[in-house]
This record gives C-alpha cells, sequence and structure tokens, in this order.
C-alpha cells in the first residue's frame, strides 16, 4: 500500500529563525496522501497551514524530515530541481489568482509548458483543451482584468490542469470569490476528483472542507485530528 | 535555443506594454548613439571626399618647391628651383612619368584679369602640355597648351570654370579674349571642373604657355619655378622622392648638414595629415559619447531593478510553475539587451538623419556616409552596455524565494 502513497511525510520540521527567536512552523508532522485522495487541510491562521502548503508545493524544504513525493525524496533537492518538480508534479492554484496581468487567458495557461520546453504549436492546442475543460474557451483572449472572479480562477485552474500534475494544490481557492461561484468552483474541484485527479485543499472554511474526502486539521503545528489516519499509522508501521 | 525564443518573446511583451517608460530608458543610449553616429557619418563623408579628391590630384603625383627658412628670408636671400634643375630631374630620373614646371607671376601685376566689363583676381601660372597629365585633368573645351604654344610664345590661355564663371565669359569661352597682366590673351580651352575642397573651389586659375609666362615676368630676372611630376607606379614614389633629393642637393651645392632648401612633397603625404586630423577628432568623439553610453546604461539598470521589484509577484508566479533561475535570469537579461539594442538602433537612424541634417546647413559640404564599422560599434556597444548592466537586476530577480515573490504586494 505504500508504494500507492503519492505523498509520504515523516517527521516534518519546520523552523524559522525570527531575529533571536526560533518559530516552529510545523513540529513532527507524518502524513501520507493517496492516488486520487481529496484531502482539505483545515486550520486558524498560524496553525502551520500555509508552511504545510508550501512543503508539499515543493516552494520551500522541511528542515528536518523527510518528504516523499512520488517515489522520490524532495527534502533535500537543489533550488533547480525542485522547480522541475513544481513543473512536473504540482498545479497550484491560489486565493488571489496569481494570473500574469499582462498576458491573455491563453498565454497564462501555456505558461508553464514553456518551462517544459513544449513547442509553440503544442503549447498552444494543450492550452485550448485545458480551457475548455474549465468551460472557458470563448475566453482564451482576454486579459485577466477582463475576466470575472470566477473566470479567472477558472482560466488558474486551467494552468495548473495543463501539465497534468499528480497533484493540484489548492490555497483557499475560494476565498476571493462569491458564494454562488464558489459553489461553482468547488463543483468544478469535485468533477476533477471523480476523474482521478489527486486534490489538497488549504482552507479555514469548513463548507469548502466538506467536498473533501478527507479532513486533516492542523493546530499549532501538529496534526490534531484526521478524519482518515490510516496512511498515517501507516508511515509509523514502516 | 528555446529558452531563448520564449525570453525574446516575453521581452518584447513586456517592452511594448510599457511603451513610453521602455522609450525614455533607451533615451540615453538613443542619444549616445545618435550623436557618435552623427559625428561618424559627417567625418566619413568629410573623409571620403577629401580622398576622392586627392585622387583627382593624383596620388601618384609629386611637387617640389623652393623652401627659404625665414631668417634667410629676411636677409634677402630666396632659394631658387631654376629650369635647369628641371632638366637634370628629366634626364637623371627614373619612374618618372610626366613632368612640368609651374611658374608663378613674379611681377606682382599678373594676378588681375579682366573680361568686359568684370575684372578678378587669380592665379596665374604658366605650364607646359604635360601639366594635364599630372594633375590629371583636361580641357572641357577647347584644347590645353600645346608645344607649339610654348615655343612660339603665343599669348593663349586655359582658364578653369570657376574663373569663367567669375569674368561672365559665355559658356563656351574658347576664342573670347581676356586681359591678364595687362596683355591680351586668346582663350583656347576651359579646363574640366574638380569641385571644391573645403569650400575653396579647385577652378579659380589661369594656364599660361611657360615661356610666355617667362616673358611676361622678364627675362632679367632668374626664374624661381614649381615643378610637378607623377611617376609610373605609385609603389616608387618614396624611391623617386629620394633621388630627386639626391640630384637636386648636389646641384644646389649642399652638403653635411645643411638643410634642404627645397621641398618634394607627395599628395599622399597631405592627405595622410588629413586623416590625422580626423582620426584625433573621431577619437575624442568617441571618448565622449562612451561616456554617455555608460550613463544609459545605467539608466537601463536603474529601470531594470524597479522592473524586477514591480514584477516580483510575476517572478513567483514563474518559479512556482517550474521556471528555474535561467529561465528568469534569462527573460531578464535579454529585456534589458532589448531595450539597448533598440534604443541602438533608434538611435542610429536619428545619428544618420542629424548627419544628414547637419550636412545640409553647411553649405558645400560633402555628403554623408556611415562605414559598416560604425553600425557594428554602435549596437555592438549598446548590446554590451545592455548585458552587463542588466546582468545584476537579472540575478536579483532569479535569486528570488517564490514563496516572498509570490506574497509580494
Amino acid at each position: 500500500m505504500s508504494a500507492a502513497n503519492l505523498i509520504t511525510m515523516a517527521g516534518v520540521t519546520k523552523t524559522y529563525v525570527m531575529g533571536d527567536q526560533d518559530i516552529h512552523a510545523l513540529k513532527d508532522i507524518s502524513v501520507a496522501i493517496s492516488t486520487n485522495d481529496y484531502v482539505a487541510f483545515i486550520g486558524s491562521s498560524g496553525s502551520g497551514k500555509s508552511t504545510m502548503m508550501n512543503i508539499m508545493g515543493c516552494l520551500d524544504q522541511p528542515t528536518s524530515g523527510s518528504y516523499v513525493l512520488n517515489q522520490r525524496d524532495v527534502s533535500t533537492l537543489s533550488e533547480d530541481d525542485l522547480a522541475q518538480i513544481r513543473n512536473e508534479e504540482i498545479g497550484f492554484i491560489f486565493q488571489s489568482f496569481n494570473l500574469l496581468t499582462r498576458t491573455t487567458a491563453l498565454r497564462n495557461v501555456m505558461q508553464p509548458l514553456i518551462y517544459r520546453g513544449i513547442p509553440f504549436k503544442e503549447r498552444k492546442q494543450m492550452a485550448l483543451d485545458a480551457l475548455a475543460r474549465v468551460g472557458l474557451s470563448e475566453r482564451s483572449d482576454h486579459l485577466p482584468n477582463q475576466l470575472s472572479g470566477g473566470q479567472r480562477q477558472r482560466v488558474a485552474i486551467a494552468r495548473a490542469l495543463v501539465t497534468k500534475p499528480s497533484i493540484l494544490l489548492a490555497d483557499e481557492p475560494t476565498g476571493n470569490l462569491d458564494s454562488d461561484t464558489s459553489r461553482n468552483i468547488m463543483a468544478l474541484f469535485d468533477e476533477l476528483h471523480s476523474d482521478g485527479q489527486t486534490i489538497i485543499v488549504v482552507t479555514h472554511e469548513d463548507n469548502i472542507a466538506a467536498h473533501c474526502q478527507r479532513v486533516i486539521e492542523l493546530f499549532d503545528g501538529q496534526v490534531k485530528s484526521d478524519s482518515n489516519p490510516d496512511s498515517v499509522s501507516h508511515v509509523h508501521s514502516d | 535555443m528555446f529558452t531563448l525564443i520564449e525570453s525574446i518573446r516575453s521581452a518584447w511583451e513586456s517592452i511594448i506594454s510599457n511603451g513610453f517608460r521602455s522609450f525614455l530608458t533607451t533615451l540615453g543610449i538613443v542619444i549616445g548613439v545618435a550623436s557618435v553616429i552623427a559625428v561618424i557619418s559627417l567625418v566619413e563623408g568629410l573623409r571620403e571626399s577629401i580622398g576622392s579628391q586627392f585622387q583627382g590630384l593624383g596620388t601618384n603625383s609629386l611637387s617640389i618647391r623652393s623652401f627659404t627658412p625665414f631668417e634667410q628670408r629676411l636677409q634677402g636671400q630666396f632659394a631658387r628651383i631654376t629650369p635647369e634643375d628641371l632638366e637634370l630631374l628629366q634626364e637623371r630620373t627614373e619612374g618618372i612619368s610626366s613632368i612640368t614646371p609651374v611658374l608663378y607671376s613674379q611681377t606682382g601685376t599678373g594676378g588681375e584679369i579682366r573680361y568686359r566689363g568684370q575684372s578678378t583676381f587669380t592665379q596665374v601660372q604658366g605650364t607646359t602640355y604635360s601639366y594635364q597629365d599630372v594633375g590629371n585633368s583636361y580641357p572641357d573645351e577647347g584644347r590645353f597648351l600645346s608645344a607649339t604654344d610654348n615655343q612660339k610664345r603665343r599669348r593663349v590661355c586655359v582658364i578653369g570654370s570657376k574663373t569663367a564663371q567669375d569674368l561672365e565669359l559665355p559658356d563656351n569661352p574658347v576664342g573670347e579674349f581676356i586681359e591678364v597682366g595687362g596683355e591680351w590673351f586668346k582663350v583656347i580651352g576651359l579646363m574640366e571642373s574638380r569641385g571644391d575642397m573645403f569650400g575653396v573651389s579647385q577652378d579659380d586659375y589661369v594656364l599660361l604657355p611657360y615661356r610666355t609666362m617667362q616673358s611676361l615676368n622678364g627675362v632679367q630676372r632668374e626664374p624661381d619655378i614649381a615643378i610637378q611630376l607623377s611617376v609610373t607606379n605609385i609603389d616608387d614614389i618614396p624611391v623617386v622622392s629620394e633621388r630627386i633629393r639626391t640630384l637636386l642637393r648636389r646641384s644646389h651645392r649642399l652638403t653635411g648638414d645643411t638643410a634642404d632648401d627645397f621641398k618634394v612633397r607627395s599628395s599622399e603625404q597631405i592627405a595622410e595629415t588629413f586623416d590625422q586630423i580626423i582620426n584625433t577628432v573621431t577619437l575624442v568623439v568617441t571618448g565622449i559619447v562612451g561616456i554617455s553610453l555608460l550613463v544609459g546604461g545605467i539608466g537601463i539598470m536603474n529601470i531594470m531593478l524597479v522592473s524586477v521589484t514591480e514584477r516580483t509577484r510575476e517572478i513567483g508566479i514563474c518559479k512556482a510553475l517550474g521556471a528555474k533561475r535561467h529561465h528568469i535570469l534569462m527573460q531578464f537579461l535579454i529585456e534589458a539587451l532589448a531595450l539597448s539594442l533598440l534604443g541602438g538602433a533608434i538611435g542610429l537612424a536619428l545619428g544618420y538623419s542629424l548627419g544628414l541634417l547637419v550636412a545640409s546647413a553647411i553649405p558645400n559640404f560633402p555628403g554623408v556616409s556611415v562605414p559598416w564599422w560604425g553600425i557594428v560599434l554602435a549596437l555592438g556597444f549598446s548590446g554590451i552596455i545592455g548585458v552587463l548592466f542588466g546582468i545584476l537586476p537579472a540575478s536579483k530577480a532569479a535569486d528570488l524565494n517564490p514563496i516572498d515573490a509570490l506574497r509580494y504586494e
């Protein structure tokens, strides 16, 4: 069963030094997530959610402990190697969309494929397919500021999907959207999940977490509760 | 290669979307390159025109004149080149294709010439048939002075086109009579135009047969002549001029350390002197322009640094999407390079137009010309400036931490 684990974290600790004070953002966290899991990380601010998300997304590295992503130990990789892992394995979705403001929706979706060295024509086709997947084919020529919030987040989702990542990593994906649009976006997530996509959502909203099959609550840098802790115990028995 | 194309694409988008600021940024480079190209185009135009005019004089020609130092002149002693010297050179120097004496008016009245109501001052010289071959200029109308004109001391003359114009002679002045030094001369030829050099006409002269000039000057004075000659082979100029010097020193009885009482000059030497002056001017201007390009480069660096800060979030996004260090580095480096090359190209066009404008404002200025090395220099230098001053902002961008960059507001 451990071979099916997409993410295996064992004893992950993250410590920041601020002035002469050490801040322990994460304390000895062990979590395992399998393929096609639909997981929510919840917790109040300061619980370590963001640090968790950064480490899972390979934007940051743990101070100690190991992180195996898709059978590769990424806790000691160089910055350029991490960039490649992000490009191949992770699809990011942010609260503030984080689209490139000066380029069209299509170009935004094409952007991650540049770093993979895919030629222009092929890139364009892949991006168009991804935009079609989120129902935005007709808006591909629009600039981000010509799109509504929900449409922007759909572009961001298309951009995350276009690389066919093993994990969709969403950080407060509905934080900037009204409730109707939020429901639409979450419906899209549910649909993607039923197509086999592994999705991890970091949120503080219970109704968002309710969409997920598994909810992990963080508190003060530690796992407070896990609705489906089987995988975790499995790590310990390894 | 792939990264390069993508970087160029994104650099172009960024320059276009910040149009006005990009323009202001490159202004330093534009002005620097424009001024260097303007100066180079003017100077090169001048150099080319001088070159072609010396070609007209015949680069294979030598001129010999007597030379008296100032103190000796005060004492009333004058060195002379005599017709005997001419004979000597004619007989005892090899490699001369044509040689001619030139005798200037020595009576003090010869400079004034008249035709009907018009009068003007010009240079009156006595010379022979070979003059046209040495000077490489031939009559447009009529004929040149012949050997018979010389022997018979005929009262005929050949005139330059400027002189003809000043005297308001008819378009074809052959057959008209003009008054030179109180005597009447028949115009038998009108020389082809040689144009201006530094705004001075090369076509303002009257040529008489050598012996006619001699008789005008009066036989009692021993004449001081100038000798002009052309050599058969241009490479022989140093040998021939050394041979002439030896012969003349012997005939003038100059021994040991005594200085020459004559000067042998080739048109090549004169051209070289001009070249040196022009090179010095070019060098000085290039130095000044180098400083202005440096300032332009600092301007680019400044704006690129601002641009990196402004686009911190964008850099963060790209890094999250998988951009490696070299992707970001390339993108900003190419942007700096594109900015400065764009400035260089605009400067090139502007400088050339400026050169044309200045050239057209100065009367009698020859055309402008931009040599290939000027273009290479301008673009190459601005390119180097772009890379040099782009490195710092680009590496600053590439070194950004993706988490901090994403959080940047």
